[in-house]
């Protein structure tokens, strides 16, 4: 595996990996955050896996660049070939459209699409989680269809629920908590994707999870929205 | 350790919220760091009243609160000199004093620095989420000091009077030099480009908060190939994005972006931009990661030094 390592200011160093972005990189990335817990490498304090690099932050008063460069070069791992890891699938309902997706007609009307063709389109996909940030719990999808592509909106929102199911351009993404911002409203989900008082499962995905939409219908969504409130409600995996 | 009131909330100042060392651990699942702007001055006020250094402080924003005791407290006041005053009397800043019942404790102009930072002996009683007392409103974890709240905490016996030597107490300037390490997106700039960098002079911008500062360079800017793969942002990290004028990420920042960033700046020079005012003038220079790493390390022994000396001190008494 072909990689390099980069000093990221005096706390951290990055390991780029030099191969395309693809969700076999994704397992070996995986693999090598586990083979660094693993390692339980001393001074080092937590790392952010990426679409291509994995950032480790570390502390240097208990371990400078040079010694954690030359103890990750005995984790990083030199192929990908036993990289061959089955990802979790998590289904996420979804009501598309009317007062919980504001947007969905401009995403139809851009693309020249029926709404209903835009939310069978949106459901499609298998959507890879490359990595997790910009938000707590907040999924990098891949895997969009091009056809429902849409610029943001000229002028963002100044509240956008959690839950709320969005476009921005060529991504797909939920919202985990209330924010400003600019997506495309298409939908809502009634699930958390984080749960801070819930310590074993703070978080609804992982990096390397398939996330699979399916369309509910209002009743469906207050009715998972309550079992989710109580804790009854089982996210459907596989 | 029971909690008790200790404080209550007269005037809540403009931005005054609880921060500790913040929420580590938790990146990778997207969940900021945030914490104090200036750790150096956090870890200090702790260890004047007999704290951990990482327990949370009030971090105050240039326009302090108005405080009234409910119980006799031992308190520091460090960072940014705001003028604290107790009854109208003015204190000395990083010195641990006592209040008693009914004193009020005021904030007047700043003089220097942006963020002063007020610690109680014992802590402040406030819930953690994911292990922080940091207050981080994007992500809806804790919120702003508001007028009639009550503040309580676990009060202890301290000594006041505790005070760091007043020769090395930092000097906070309008117009400051900064180290900075180079990458990791270098190949996204040309050499031209990285030497104009480190020879502008930036002003900080009206829009700059505890998520990043925004940097205008008079007349110029840093032109970019355009954007990367989203990875991790560190304090201190610096994002060109497409109009060219940078941005320093600070306590607040998204775990991971995606416009490629210069350089970063150095560990022990984050409290000098964590106190730089609005206007302010930056500039960078170049430094190596081991040059950046014996600094660092020698902020981190003052501070344990002082630890170790002020729990010396608590032994004798």
């Amino acid at each position: 595996m072909d990689f390099s390592i980069k000093p990221v200011g005096d706390h951290a160093v990055k390991i780029q990996f030099n191969e395309a972005v693809s969700p076999q990189l994704n397992r070996i990335i995986k693999m090598f955050c586990e083979d660094l817990e693993y390692a339980a490498i001393d001074g080092i304090e937590e790392w952010v896996p990426a679409f291509d690099s994995v950032t480790i932050y570390y502390e240097p008063s208990r371990l400078v660049y040079k010694e954690i460069c030359k103890k990750l070069r005995h984790v990083v791992p030199d192929d990908g070939e036993d990289a061959i890891v089955n990802p979790r699938h998590v289904y996420v309902p979804v009501l598309y459209g009317g007062e919980h997706g504001p947007d969905l007609k401009r995403v139809a009307e851009y693309n020249r699409l029926t709404e209903k063709e835009v939310i069978v389109r949106h459901q499609q996909p298998d959507y890879f989680i490359y990595m997790l940030g910009f938000l707590p719990g907040f999924p990098y999808l891949g895997g969009m269809s091009e056809t429902i592509a849409t610029p943001r909106l000229p002028e963002p929102r100044k509240l956008i629920n959690a839950g709320a199911v969005g476009i921005a351009h060529e991504q797909t993404g939920i919202y985990p908590v209330a924010s400003p911002g600019g997506w495309n409203i298409i939908g809502q989900t009634p699930l958390k994707l984080f749960d801070p008082n819930n310590d074993d499962h703070a978080f609804l995905f992982r990096a390397g999870d398939v996330v699979h939409f399916y369309e509910i219908t209002e009743y469906g969504f207050s009715e998972i929205k309550e079992q989710v409130a109580d804790g009854t409600f089982n996210v459907k995996l596989k | 350790m029971a909690s008790q009131k200790i404080l209550h909330v007269h005037k809540p100042g403009i931005l005054t919220t609880f921060q500790d060392m913040g929420r580590t651990g938790h990146q990778r699942f997207g969940v900021p760091v945030s914490g104090a702007m200036d750790t150096f001055a956090l870890q200090i006020a702790n260890i004047l009243v007999g704290n951990k250094r990482d327990e949370a402080c009030l971090e105050i924003t240039l326009i302090g609160p108005e405080l009234e005791a409910y119980q006799p407290v031992t308190l520091v006041i460090t960072g940014a000199d705001i003028q604290p005053a107790i009854n109208g009397k003015r204190i000395r800043m990083w010195r641990s004093f006592h209040m008693e019942k009914g004193d009020r404790l005021t904030f007047g102009k700043p003089q220097s620095g942006v963020r002063a930072y007020i610690a109680v002996a014992g802590g402040f009683d406030v819930p953690a989420v994911f292990g922080s007392k940091s207050t981080d409103l994007n992500s809806g974890f804790g919120k702003i000091i508001e007028k009639g709240e009550i503040i309580y905490g676990h009060h202890t016996e301290c000594c006041k009077g505790f005070g760091y030597s007043s020769q090395s107490v930092p000097i906070y300037e309008k117009s400051i030099e900064v180290a900075v390490i180079e990458g990791p997106h270098t190949e996204q700039f040309s050499k031209q480009d990285r030497q104009q960098f480190f020879q502008l002079s930036f002003t900080v911008g009206a829009n700059s908060n505890r998520m990043g500062y925004r940097l205008q360079a008079d007349n110029d800017a840093i032109t970019t190939a355009g954007e990367i793969w989203s990875d991790a942002i560190p304090f201190g990290g610096i994002q060109i994005p497409p109009n060219g004028q940078p941005i320093i990420l600070l306590a607040d920042r998204q775990t991971t972006g995606g416009y490629p960033r210069i350089g970063t700046v150095i560990s022990s020079d984050l409290p000098k931009i964590a106190q730089l005012p609005p206007q302010g003038k930056i500039r960078f220079y170049p430094i190596s990661v081991e040059e950046a790493q014996q600094r660092a390390i020698r902020m981190e022994s003052i501070l344990f030094c002082l630890e170790k000396f002020r729990a010396g001190l608590e032994v004798e008494k």
